[in-house]
């Protein structure tokens, strides 16, 4: 039929300025330019965004949801990264 | 308890006022699922056979979050959902068809640029659910195939002829909002990219039924002609978008289980009557009559008693049998066929870029 699927691109974009870019989802097209090109016209029709990335899905490196537990979990036990686990004294401004 | 022309509390529970607007629905799915975002649910441990994987999958469905593609899941849910979603897929492309046939007769310029908007959005739809369906571990040529070669189907009311302009409105006004009562709840569905898709798919879908609701409210506005020509479309358009809901209850093979899995939130004849008693009161405002002799407020029950679609015919049209089943997937056929050397042409030319590019 179509002979092939064509490459799957990963959609990305900046809603306004001063927003980081966000996935808004997927697409097939064969070479980058192609996909911008779908990307705008699937994903932006009513002004959703100011810039698109386009990221062939293959060159994205994805952590295991399996290994979730692990692979996060040297930052469970240090507690002492957030503000909160410090006792301010009385009378400390601007802390 | 409810008033004529509203019984949502009973559909969408205590979260959905009664006189919410879809945006407003909409809105609070997608609240919803940002706060089930917010909750975690601990696995029993890291390594997991089939029955704790089971379980573990179970307790995210019942706290209302989300499963999501790379997650364990039982092989049943993932090939229902599929089905659905890639039906769903087929509905919008096939659905540019009926309304598709109307862009280069359309009355006005203005009609025409609304007309063009709105089919290119059914395309984006089925886009956005081709893409669902593909974290499920399909592609997207075996969904095309099993379109083309009639192994997997799309929403029967678009086997229907769209016979004068008022079709276009009535397509907006009935078909659309049918489907949009079907989809508000898919909003909420247990698997994430599909839940995601519906959420952007229903902010959209609400122009579509107004546009078709305003074509109607001019019509039956109009001249003595233009108003039997929307009543007309209506008669003609009540029943099948009826049916739209799938069999009754009694009948439906795929309702009970996907319920239990969340997929599913209300069954075919709670949808349906919410439809009919959304109607009722817009069908008044248009001016126009629902062909249904039966029509009529049942205080005991707080909803409409009405008369149910041919079954039969519903059966019939699935079967292949429909006024326009066979025209429709030869243009889809040949679509396919003829836009075949414009993707050869595009994927030779990236080839050639590719070869072109400078070895770093």
């Amino acid at each position: 039929m179509s002979g092939g699927d064509s490459q799957l691109w990963e959609v990305f974009v900046r809603p306004r300025r001063g927003l980081s870019h966000v996935h808004v989802g997927s697409l097939h097209a064969p070479d980058a330019q192609v996909a911008l090109h779908h990307a705008r016209d699937v994903y932006t029709r009513r002004q959703e965004g100011v810039s698109i990335w386009v990221v062939p899905a293959a060159a994205i490196s994805a952590s295991s949801p399996d290994e979730k537990d692990a692979f996060f979990d040297p930052a469970a036990d240090k507690v002492y990264r957030h503000p909160t686990f410090y006792h301010v004294p009385e009378g400390a401004g601007h802390l | 308890m409810g008033t004529p022309g509203c019984n949502t509390w009973m559909v969408y529970g205590n979260d959905f006022g009664t006189d919410q607007s879809l945006l407003d629905q909409v809105a609070d799915a997608e609240r919803a699922l940002a706060e089930a975002a917010g909750r975690d649910t601990p696995r029993a441990a890291l390594d997991m056979d089939e029955a704790a994987s089971q379980a573990y999958f179970d307790a995210i469905v019942a706290a209302e979050q989300k499963i999501e593609p790379r997650d364990w899941m039982p092989e049943a849910y993932r090939k229902s959902l599929v089905r659905q979603i890639a039906q769903h897929a087929h509905s919008e492309i096939i659905g540019m068809q009926p309304e598709g046939n109307w862009i280069s007769r359309a009355p006005s310029l203005k009609r025409k640029a609304i007309l063009l908007a709105k089919v290119q959005d059914e395309a984006g739809h089925g886009l956005y659910l081709y893409a669902a369906a593909e974290t499920l571990g399909i592609s997207r040529d075996e969904l095309v195939d099993m379109l083309l070669d009639g192994r997997q189907k799309y929403s029967s009311i678009f086997n229907y002829p769209t016979l004068t302009w008022a079709d276009v409105g009535a397509i907006g006004w009935l078909v659309d909002g049918a489907a949009i009562v079907n989809q508000v709840p898919l909003c909420r569905c247990s698997y994430g990219p599909y839940a995601r898709a519906m959420i952007r798919i229903c902010k959209e879908e609400s122009f579509h039924q107004r546009q078709g609701y305003e074509i109607l409210h001019t019509l039956a506005h109009g001249t003595p002609e233009q108003h039997a020509m929307a009543q007309d479309s209506v008669d003609r358009w009540w029943y099948p978008s009826l049916a739209m809901f799938g069999p009754p209850d009694s009948d439906s093979t795929h309702s009970e289980q996907s319920m239990a899995w969340k997929i599913k939130r209300f069954s075919n004849d709670d949808l349906r009557q919410r439809f009919v008693d959304m109607c009722v009161q817009q069908a008044g405002v248009l001016g126009l009559t629902i062909p249904d002799p039966d029509l009529r407020w049942n205080e005991e029950r707080g909803a409409y008693d009405y008369t149910q679609p041919d079954y039969d015919e519903l059966m019939q049209v699935i079967k292949g049998n429909g006024p326009c089943n066979r025209a429709r997937m030869a243009n889809r056929r040949a679509a396919h066929a003829e836009g075949a050397w414009v993707r050869e042409a595009a994927e030779a030319h990236a080839g050639k870029q590719r070869d072109l590019e400078p070895v770093s």
